[in-house]
């Protein structure tokens, strides 16, 4: 108890006062809305490229290695189970929790494996990243996904413990649940990379450039 | 209403308190500390570069692999490591919590961190000058192919330096800009509404916000090209035979990148004119004892420059081969661009009118400040116009144009802005005689640098030259101007630093300011303390009753109103210009 | 005070400086008239806004500078006004846009007689192209560039066959006569500007970019570089000479065609030119030294082997292979009068040096002016 209060007096209040919500809990949500504007035009920029090069003509598109499709399956696996423990502790005692914890850290863990395995298939496939601007794009648009799958993670691992000590705080309800937000965002920003990948062909990115 | 941020973070030791500090005004310190060191490094770079144009060949260590290391080094420190981060970094973490009335940013620990990601960018891009090869020639501007290719100095590892550079810069601008633009949204005092923040704030938001939209193009195009680089990849390199070697590169487009780094490239001009034109209507304002004339059009106009300035980048680009019809768009949304501008311009001088101006030494430097932004943003309008700028791209015009947009004025913003608030910062004055001459110098010295330099453009003598040997059409006495502007350049150069020494002196000498020297209406003039202490405002945060700008309100005892003296309706928000504390909503 | 005076001194002598001006557009060669009138359009209208703008500040700091028994007005806003100066300001743009975008569209109106030239540009060279024969050039790679095809045509296209390759820094064009000119790089981003004609267009690797003009006047322009290029840039200069119409057929007669340039017979001697000519190329001596006579940052090539060269310290020596072995192998060890000692250390072996020194040995040709080109080895 005495832990908790401590824990609570230092830093930011995010308890709050009147029945509205805090100016912490309020920055830290525009703060995370914010981020996340941020990497979507990150990812429309990349995907814009991706288009615009595409259209080149000297492309010769990747087939996805099926490892795609399974962490496809993993990462919306870990985006449910993480907002299943948002939800949970609003309860005021919380069952389970250390097992959905395990669980989305399972997910993230599993995604990124996964998404090295997707490469190590493909470079054994003789598809190196400098062979074809599609190889390029494949690596780079994955990797950077992944990378920002490793930094959630890592926020997440934070928010973990946080939670984990402080079940019943205010604090770590909000931090989960934005690490949550964050994953949803992660997991949608995978789902048009991916689609792009399957679906853009060469003939409608000239379409879409007026390229020759 | 708002809930109190509390409690701070309490600092106990020396290192808590002066170097992993988490206080806003610490990190505005260190961040424009840094700031300035790493811009007398680029102004050594500039002073080099005069040494050659002004006296060709006389200097034997500049030679042409050296001549453009400086001349790239030069743009890149003085654009993004000086001015960006001075403005955003030093200027905004200062001065928005005090504005706002909050007690420190939203997120004071991302904010510390935020200026040590900075410091190790900088220390990255100066590694770049003790690596084999030396740092990159390419041009601030980066451009592929030549960029990553024999024949450009710094294609071994100075470009691999300089973009990994960037790359952590613009981490640590997104750590910063989260806390700039959500500390202005949430963290506000009671009665602060957005209609009633000084223009500063409005400045400094808003370019910030561009910085997060518009750093991330930057990013792309410099993974891009580290991967074309390292790894042989083929983004922006088509098929090439370099020094008579056909490469492995094929199909990728060099326009490409300069799409990418112009989307950004532009609205980093405006994320370094924003927060200038902010402050400078708030060093007008205060020094002509007068309001801001038009404040709802001057915020108006600051988002509208903002937007705009998302779609004209391709005005960089109206002779790269790209597809030609973009040109008819680009000018349009160039030329319009110009119209909220002007009106800036006209509300800053119609604030003058009819004031009580006090030629303080912030005043000379507002001045010099719409003097020389007028001749930058006119002749940005030959550019602009793009069968104008066909002749006179990649000439000494446009040389001369940004470095009066981008280099001379905001950089008296910076002078204005900093002999403004060091009382505030340090509780003492600047000396005054020593500012004055520093104004002076300065600003006569400009002038005479950049003012012929347009008609060297005109008359079709190229930027990024080395050597101008022999050129038939260019007459004699062009070299006699590059060699009186080079003596000039020295003399400005060392102006900078009395002006350094006036702001270590006063620390110690500086005439006790008291907490308003200025007589200043805007919150942060306010606090209690000065310098203000951790947490600005002591025991109760400020309640706000009017906007910054009353001064000389007709039936006031004083010619200013402090925004947190109480409210009085017969003098506060004038007309319809902000609401009233009840219902604020925004 | 000192201020509005400097403010006004500013002002006049701006004005002055515009009428006084020793810098200026160079005269005028082509037909884009238009561009120079819609600058002096675009210097009226801001030289009027900065005037005015100027002496209203000048106006401004005297009229109301602090006086410490008068209060500054009060007045925020002015609804009509702010109305007034967005109109006014709006107006005086599209004044200035307007007639910039008439002469843009006819920028990109090529007309259908024009003749088609190629300029090819290279770290840190020019080379031209026309269309023979077949009246079409030939296609052209990278892949296809080899000492003997500089060009890099596609020996396999017949289109190619007839093109009248000028291997060389001067390009002819008639007077009078519309020309588009087709721009091309081998490796990186140049520009080809000749400031009398004012018209150009970057030259962007991996696809061919163009321009239009049609040259007005007789003589002999500079063109140079106008994208930062490399070490070079600063060097990498060409000659457009305008001349009546027959002078240019007769010039254009002289030049050899692609099918020539293939079916030369090659002694080892040539090759070793060649060789010469690639070590100059690919180790950069070129950004610093010409062969045609034009002086840059280093002497020039032409005519340095066999001269008895003067050094800085007053002494003399005679330019021969061993001058030249020892110089390129230690270039501080002696300074040459009139230049600077800037030469960097290049790493050389020894067939490759000797081949350098064969192709300066082959450039010591005297009595060819400096206007005629060297003749092509690669």
């Amino acid at each position: 108890m005495k832990a908790a209060a401590s824990f609570q007096a230092g830093g930011a209040n995010f308890e709050p006062s009147d029945g509205h919500n805090s100016t912490a809990e309020r920055a830290a949500k525009t703060g995370l809305w914010i981020l996340i504007g941020v990497l979507t035009v990150l990812f429309t920029l990349l995907l814009l490229a991706y288009v615009i090069r595409m259209s080149d003509g000297d492309w010769r598109p990747v087939t996805m290695p099926w490892q795609l499709w399974m962490n496809t399956g993993v990462l919306i696996l870990g985006s449910i189970v993480l907002q299943h423990t948002a939800t949970l502790l609003r309860r005021p005692r919380p069952s389970r929790l250390r097992a959905s914890f395990l669980l989305s850290g399972a997910c993230g863990l599993g995604f990124v494996a996964g998404q090295l395995w997707a490469w190590q298939r493909l470079i054994a496939l003789n598809h190196p990243v400098a062979a074809n601007p599609a190889n390029s794009f494949f690596y780079l648009l994955t990797g950077l996904h992944g990378v920002h799958v490793i930094a959630g993670l890592v926020v997440l691992a934070w928010g973990t413990a946080l939670a984990w000590r402080y079940p019943g705080t205010r604090r770590a309800q909000l931090y989960v649940s934005l690490c949550a937000r964050y994953w949803h965002f992660v997991l949608a920003v995978w789902l048009v990379l991916f689609s792009a990948m399957l679906w853009i062909t060469p003939e409608i990115a000239r379409n879409l450039c007026g390229a020759s | 209403m708002y809930a109190d941020l509390s409690p701070l973070h309490e600092p106990r030791s020396f290192l808590t308190k002066y170097v992993w500090s988490q206080d806003h005004k610490v990190i505005a310190i260190q961040y424009s500390l840094t700031a300035i060191a790493v811009g007398v490094v680029g102004l050594i770079l500039s002073d080099l570069m005069r040494l050659q144009l002004g006296f060709p060949g006389r200097f034997a260590f500049i030679d042409a692999n050296h001549y453009y290391q400086f001349v790239t080094m030069h743009g890149m420190i003085m654009v993004i490591y000086l001015l960006t981060a001075l403005f955003l970094g030093g200027f905004g973490n200062y001065l928005i919590p005090l504005m706002v009335g909050a007690r420190d940013m939203v997120f004071p620990y991302m904010n510390m961190l935020s200026y040590w990601v900075y410091q190790v960018a900088v220390w990255v891009l100066m590694a770049s000058f003790f690596v084999p090869g030396g740092p990159t020639g390419a041009g601030w501007t980066l451009y592929p192919p030549q960029a990553i290719l024999p024949g450009t100095p710094g294609t071994e590892w100075g470009i691999v330096l300089m973009l990994i550079s960037l790359a952590i810069f613009i981490v640590a601008t997104t750590m910063g800009g989260l806390n700039y633009v959500t500390t202005v949204l949430q963290a506000r005092a009671e009665g602060m509404t957005l209609m009633r923040m000084p223009l500063t704030v409005w400045g400094i938001f808003v370019a910030t916000i561009l910085a997060l939209l518009a750093f991330p193009a930057l990013l792309v195009s410099a993974i891009m090209m580290l991967l074309d680089r390292l790894l042989h990849t083929s983004f922006f390199m088509p098929s090439v035979v370099s020094m008579g070697m056909q490469l492995k590169h094929n199909g990728g487009s060099p326009l490409l990148f300069q799409h990418l780094f112009w989307f950004f490239g532009h609205p980093e001009v405006y994320i370094v004119a924003l927060p200038a034109f902010g402050i400078v209507s708030d060093l007008i304002s205060v020094h002509a004892r007068k309001s801001i004339f038009g404040y709802r059009n001057m915020v108006w106009a600051i988002l509208a420059i903002g937007g705009l300035s998302l779609v004209v980048w391709a005005h960089h680009m109206f002779v790269s081969g790209m597809n030609p019809y973009f040109g008819f768009f680009f000018a349009t949304t160039t030329l319009i661009i110009a119209v909220p501008t002007a009106i800036k311009v006209y509300n800053w001088m119609l604030t003058l009118w009819r004031g009580n101006i006090h030629l303080t030494v912030p005043m000379l430097f507002a001045v010099g400040f719409v003097s020389t932004f007028v001749i930058g943003g006119l002749t940005g309008l030959f550019l602009g116009n793009v069968s104008v700028d066909i002749p006179l791209s990649n000439t000494y015009f446009v040389v001369a144009h940004f470095h009066m947009v981008m280099g001379v004025s905001p950089i008296l913003v910076v002078f204005g802005g900093l002999y403004h608030w060091y009382p505030k910062i340090t509780g003492r004055m600047l000396n005054d005689g020593l500012g004055k001459f520093h104004f002076w110098v300065t600003f006569l010295g400009t002038y005479a640098i950049y003012f012929p330099m347009h008609y060297l453009g005109i008359l079709g003598m190229p930027r990024r030259y080395y050597a101008y040997d022999n050129y038939q059409f260019i007459p004699g006495s062009a070299q006699t101007l590059n060699a009186d502007i080079t003596v000039i350049a020295f003399l400005v150069g060392l102006a900078q630093f009395v002006f350094l020494f006036n702001l270590a002196w006063s620390l110690f000498k500086g005439k006790p300011s008291g907490a308003n020297p200025w007589r200043a209406a805007s919150l942060e003039w306010q606090t209690p303390d000065t310098p203000p202490i951790h947490g600005n405002w002591g025991a109760t945060l400020p309640v706000v009753h009017r906007w910054p700008y009353a001064y000389s309100v007709p039936g006031a005892a004083q010619d200013f109103i402090p925004q947190n003296a109480p409210a009085d309706p017969a003098l506060d928000d004038p007309g319809d210009l902000g609401q009233a504390v009840e219902g604020a909503k925004i | 005070m000192a201020l509005a005076i400097a403010l006004f001194i500013i002002t006049v002598a701006a004005v002055l400086f515009q009428f006084l001006t020793p810098w200026w557009l160079t005269p005028l060669a082509s037909n884009w008239r238009q561009m120079d009138d819609t600058l002096a359009i675009t210097l009226v209208v801001t030289g009027i806004f900065f005037v005015g703008i100027n002496l209203f500040l000048v106006y401004v700091l005297i009229r109301y500078r602090h006086n410490k028994d008068r209060r500054a007005a009060y007045q925020p806003e002015n609804r009509k006004l702010e109305r007034w100066l967005i109109l006014g300001t709006t107006l005086a743009i599209i004044l200035l846009l307007a007639p910039g975008l008439f002469v843009y569209a006819a920028y990109l109106d090529t007309p259908r007689n024009a003749l088609v030239v190629e300029v090819l540009g290279q770290q840190w060279q020019w080379r031209f192209r026309l269309p023979g024969q077949s009246d079409k050039l030939g296609k052209t790679d990278t892949r296809f560039v080899t000492p003997d095809n500089p060009f890099g045509i596609d020996p396999a296209d017949p289109n190619g066959q007839g093109d009248i390759l000028i291997d060389n820094n001067e390009l002819h064009l008639p007077v009078n006569q519309p020309v588009k000119m087709l721009l091309r790089s081998r490796d990186v981003l140049h520009d080809f500007f000749v400031p009398p004609f004012r018209a150009r267009m970057n030259i962007v690797p991996g696809m061919v970019t163009s321009f239009w003009f049609t040259p007005t006047k007789v003589g002999r322009y500079e063109a140079l570089c106008a994208q930062l290029c490399g070490i070079g840039h600063s060097n990498m200069r060409a000659y457009v000479v305008v001349e009546t119409p027959a002078a240019f057929a007769a010039w254009l007669k002289r030049q050899p065609t692609f099918a020539q340039t293939m079916a030369k017979n090659e002694s080892g001697a040539d090759q070793l030119l060649k060789q010469g000519k690639l070590v100059a190329q690919a180790k950069a001596c070129i950004a610093c030294h010409t062969v045609d006579g034009s002086p840059a940052v280093g002497p020039t090539w032409k005519g340095l082997y066999g001269k008895t060269e003067t050094m800085a310290d007053g002494s003399t020596a005679l330019v021969d292979e061993a001058y030249l072995k020892a110089f390129i192998r230690n270039p501080t060890s002696r300074i040459v009068k009139g230049y600077a000692p800037i030469m960097p250390q290049i790493d050389l072996s020894d067939a490759e040096l000797a081949a350098l020194i064969a192709y300066i040995k082959s450039n010591a040709g005297a009595g060819q002016p400096s206007t005629t080109a060297q003749t092509s080895g690669g």
